[in-house]
């Protein structure tokens, strides 16, 4: 391990100088080991030796956080740490014979750490490059387009020992993909020009005024400005972007009306945990468009009596970190974000980016509060609602990315232009982040309403079986549904579109998306942590061959209990992959229901392996069949 | 009820320590009560060797360590129309299962090479000797089961009440004072 | 207290800002429930407590009890599924309750007596986990850990020690203890700490008593956990 090695007064060096720009502030639990480990590799007992000094909080509570992040290693895991990415659309482009590559070149064995520590190479959720993959991560930087020439490159880069920083920069070329735009792709909006929209709204200057002291007092004013700005998002019938379709403007009136204690302030949170497997379009908008969503945050803000801003950005999309800070520099600079915004009295308002760092479970908004208070990322019990008790006890919006752009082309032209697009219970576009088996994956907006047919037709996919809408957590879509429409009143989407042609088996596209919900699930609540797991066992067993009635009419009871008995939504949703497929594509699990009979899920020969190992003995009786149940 | 037809009732201890029989001996006269509606087939109790096709109930006390243990099982769920599993062991591997925790080479290794006073000890390989499974595992991993009798061992009045209710037709339940996972 | 909600069918009166399961506990009324505890703030975690409100599934140790509530909670449909998330924690973990000091005073078991769980029904994952002994008079077996955390609520909300916390995720999620080494013996962990008596399971036993209580005289020998509950022992 000498290769990750440091001395113990260089990691207390690294991790005093990390702690001192957080100020010492535990709530930063998460941006701190983030950068303890971006310096040291890994967080040592020595790092957290330091930081429990540093921080007064007990080590029970670091490691605690530690260990809950995927992205986080208490043991070491080399110098260079490469994760592949192992959404469906990964395997489906051939990932794992791409990992084996890498793995036979360099010696290793999957999942576990070069003798030299220099290397690990394991896998890890979707990372987001669905429409360039395959992808993977080098210590948390995202490489696409991965072909055998690519890994050959990266194997001796990583031989060589090449920092990073030496790499060819064509190899972190994340493209942008966009093939279709609508109002919010081809808006060029000046920044600041929605604010100065919103602020225009009030309708006099003495009201005005009050209402900049509104921002300021975080108080209702009842009036004016931020009061029309409301107005004006309820106008649009603005929807939340990330699934779920909560109403933007209920969500934040029950925020500004929300009571605010001594000291305490209204915050604004952006969800960028974009961690949905086939979801895309916020890395887009971020990278193309950064001041549109800066923009409908700060809007937001102004809306709410806002004064603190965070981004939640998923930690797959490290990439973009420097980037988001260029441009709230500038922001700031520009007089969009701090004190006096737009030369306002009281019209304070800045934005802080927190990395995730490898949980889809934080995508989910009080869980996500949760990692930003920096602890781990279990969701809350609820009520009472993050709108009045969110970050730091504090009244909080989490809104996603997409929503946050379109709120700010709203406050520019008005909710009524807004709610013309679409349909009339969906207003507005959609971002779609289409990938699979089509020629031309990529993001494509569209007015609400559009359907799967004409996306099907724009993307160039042809003979195909199946499309997964808005992710594993979403729903499963059939031929005879392609006239289907997305939109709140048919296939509400947070965007994923991941598409199957008839070569494609849907079972394994299942037990993929199963693997990933076992792998995601908190642990928190009893029937998600072990339910998810059972459900995974039955995948497999399935997969293996083992599988009769008797495990088809299990999976269908287990999820009865995650859909009743879960504590959220990941632990609600993790048997749909599963009971869409069985319902709309039974002949995939038909060909795999081997055993007519219950039939054991483990092989009862390979269990006697160690002991013909032990003996010597290959006589019939050191054999056993494994299925007693007989083919089906 | 004398003209009806007995019931075959099969018993077995795989990886168990019999224990689970004794206690079913210790419903004492209550078993000539139970002799009038069954006959006993393949049990310790018969010395019979194997399961008649016709059986109607099997109770399986102990777990699953080696391979005869999987042998005897399908014998009993391809012969009977009833599984019981009896006893801590045969629900969920019990004591032997502990060891499931060890790589089955480390025991092998420290029962037969390395534990002290052992010289030139040997693992062995007779062919006779059932191999022993990686890890113990309780008889519904393998076989379907239909009824439970839990307990270390269940007490005489646990089974009978079991083995009563199914005789009456009913859903055994064991309530407060039968039920015991000890 | 003249603010009521409905329970199985039953009238029942509730204080403001009481949850469920404490109107219900102070109307003699049992619903399972194994991480909450009346002196700590409820988790909401091993859900045994669920009941359907108004129709919808929601843990009664969380929600507050509010006025013309319909809650349902000892019906065959909710017990069945208590009793598949008590056969979930039994397969997580190993449960050997034959070997185990706290069997016949565990509140699993008398949860699983309760339901009926005749069979861990789902494959045993048997999991390898530690056995911590380094303290000279308390022992941790983890292999009987249900995640309940009230052994950290307790060393953080009373004992004011944080010696507990939970790490990992998912069904890797386990206990870990405040010292750098691992070990209990190297925490500030002491007898008289409120952790050490709170825990549910078998995990943290005090040395040298074990099975000290002859069988037929354990706690849950001598009277069903729900009747204990009810009657507010």
């Amino acid at each position: 391990m000498a290769l990750t090695e440091m001395h113990a007064e260089a990691v207390a060096g690294v991790v005093d100088r990390v702690v001192a720009r957080y100020r010492r502030d535990p709530s930063c639990m998460v941006q701190i080991l983030r950068e303890v480990q971006e310096a040291c590799d890994w967080i040592s007992p020595e790092a957290i030796d330091r930081l429990q000094l540093t921080l007064g909080v007990p080590r029970t509570k670091i490691e605690g956080v530690a260990g809950f992040y995927s992205f986080f290693y208490t043991q070491p895991r080399g110098k260079y740490r490469v994760l592949f990415s192992d959404n469906i659309t990964d395997c489906m482009l051939g990932n794992r014979d791409l990992r084996d590559q890498l793995c036979n070149s360099l010696w290793i064995e999957p999942g576990k750490v070069s003798e030299d520590g220099l290397v690990s190479v394991a896998m890890t959720s979707c990372t987001g490059l669905c429409d360039q993959g395959p992808a993977l991560l080098v210590n948390n930087y995202a490489i696409g387009g991965l072909t055998t020439e690519r890994i050959d490159r990266v194997a001796e880069l990583i031989r060589e020992r090449v920092p990073m920083s030496a790499w060819p920069p064509e190899f972190f070329r994340i493209e942008d993909n966009i093939r279709r735009s609508d109002v919010l792709l081809s808006s060029d909006l000046e920044p600041g020009s929605a604010l100065l929209a919103a602020r225009a709204r009030a309708p006099d200057e003495g009201l005005l005024a009050s209402n900049m002291r509104s921002w300021r007092e975080g108080l209702p004013s009842g009036i004016g400005g931020p009061v029309a700005v409301l107005d004006e998002i309820k106008r649009a019938n603005l929807r939340g972007r990330g699934g779920a379709g909560f109403t933007t403007g209920l969500k934040w009136e029950a925020c500004r009306n929300a009571q605010l204690k001594a000291g305490a302030q209204r915050i604004v949170v952006c969800n960028a945990d974009e961690g949905e497997p086939g979801t895309f379009k916020d890395r887009v908008l971020l990278s193309k468009f950064p001041d549109l969503v800066f923009e409908g945050m700060t809007v937001a803000a102004y809306a709410v009596g806002a004064t603190r801003g965070f981004i939640y950005l998923r930690g797959e999309y490290r990439y973009l970190l420097d980037h988001l800070n260029a441009v709230l520099s500038n922001r700031r600079r520009e007089k969009l974000l701090g004190e006096n915004i737009l030369g306002i009295p009281g019209a304070d308002f800045d934005i802080e980016i927190h990395l995730g760092a490898g949980a889809y479970v934080c995508g989910e908004e009080s869980a996500l509060i949760e990692s930003l208070e920096g602890k781990r990322g279990t969701p809350r019990n609820r009520p009472p609602f993050p709108v009045t008790n969110g970050y730091l006890d504090q009244p909080t919006i989490v809104n996603n990315v997409e929503t946050f752009a379109a709120a700010a082309l709203i406050a520019l032209k008005g909710g009524d232009w807004y709610a013309g697009i679409g349909t009339r219970h969906s207003a507005g576009t959609k971002l779609l982040s289409v990938s699979g088996d089509c020629l031309r994956p990529g993001i494509y907006e569209y007015p609400f309403g559009i359907s799967i047919r004409q996306v099907l037709e724009d993307c160039g996919a042809e003979d195909v079986q199946a499309v997964q809408v808005s992710g594993p957590s979403g729903i499963c879509i059939g031929p005879d549904e392609f006239d289907r429409i997305i939109g709140f009143e048919d296939i509400p989407t947070a965007g994923a579109f991941t598409i199957f042609n008839n070569s494609r088996d849907m079972f394994e596209v299942a037990r993929n998306y199963v693997h990933f919900f076992q792998h995601e699930s908190c642990g928190f609540c009893t029937p998600c942590r072990v339910g998810t797991s059972l459900l995974k066992n039955l995948m497999d067993k399935l997969h293996k061959g083992a599988g009769s009635p008797y495990d088809l009419a299990e999976i269908e009871k287990l999820n009865q209990l995650l859909q009743s008995m879960s504590h959220c939504g990941l632990g609600h949703t993790a048997c749909n992959p599963v009971l869409d497929t069985i319902a709309k594509f039974r002949p995939a699990y038909e060909k795999r229901m081997m055993q007519k009979d219950f039939t054991p899920a483990f092989d009862l020969d390979r269990a006697l392996a160690a002991a013909r190992q032990m003996t010597g003995r290959d006589d019939a009786a050191a054999h056993l069949t494994t299925h007693n149940g007989g083919a089906a | 009820m004398s003209e009806k037809k007995k019931l075959k009732v099969a018993t077995t201890s795989l990886a168990g320590c019999f224990g689970c029989h004794m206690s079913f001996l210790d419903i004492d006269e209550r078993l000539f009560t139970l002799l009038e509606h069954i006959e006993f087939d393949r049990s310790p109790l018969t010395d019979i060797k194997h399961v008649s096709p016709d059986c109607d109930i099997g109770i399986i006390e102990g777990g699953l360590c080696n391979a005869e243990n999987v042998h005897v099982l399908r014998e009993f769920r391809q012969n009977c129309k009833i599984l019981i599993a009896i006893g801590a062991c045969a629900i969920n591997g019990g004591l032997p299962a502990q060891r499931n925790h060890l790589s089955l080479a480390a025991i092998l290794e420290e029962v037969y090479h390395t534990s002290p006073g052992l010289t030139n000890g040997m693992i062995p390989n007779d062919p006779e000797l059932p191999l022993p499974l990686d890890q113990v595992h309780p008889i519904h991993e393998v076989v379907k089961i239909d009824y439970f009798i839990p307990g270390c061992p269940p007490s005489a009045d646990a089974i009978w009440k079991v083995l009563t209710d199914l005789l009456a037709g009913r859903e055994p339940e064991l309530g407060h004072g039968l039920m015991h996972y000890d | 207290m003249s603010q009521t909600l409905t329970l199985d069918g039953k009238s029942i009166p509730f204080n403001d800002g009481e949850t469920i399961i404490q109107a219900a506990t102070r109307a003699g009324v049992f619903i399972p429930h194994l991480c909450y505890h009346p002196e700590f703030k409820p988790h909401g975690s091993c859900k045994l407590c669920t009941v359907k409100v108004n129709g919808r599934q929601t843990a009664s140790c969380t929600m507050r009890a509010a006025v013309g509530m319909v809650v349902e909670s000892d019906t065959e449909e909710i017990n069945a599924e208590r009793r598949a998330l008590t056969q979930m924690l039994f397969v997580e973990g190993n449960h050997f309750c034959p070997s185990c000091e706290k069997s016949g005073q565990c509140q699993l078991q008398a949860t699983a007596y309760h339901l009926g769980m005749m069979s861990p029904h789902y494959d045993h994952f048997f999991p390898n986990r530690a056995v911590d002994a380094s303290h000279p008079d308390f022992l941790l077996d983890f292999n009987r850990c249900i995640l309940c955390s009230l052994c950290v609520r307790a060393s953080r909300d009373v004992d004011g020690k944080n010696v507990f916390a939970l790490s990992g995720r998912g069904i890797d999620t386990h206990l870990i203890v405040n010292a750098r080494s691992g070990k209990l013996a190297d925490t500030n962990f002491a007898e008289a700490d409120k952790a050490a008596q709170v825990c549910p399971v078998g995990v943290i036993l005090p040395k040298r008593r074990g099975f000290a209580v002859p069988i037929g005289e354990r706690k849950y020998d001598k009277q069903p956990i729900d009747e204990i509950v009810a009657e507010g022992k």
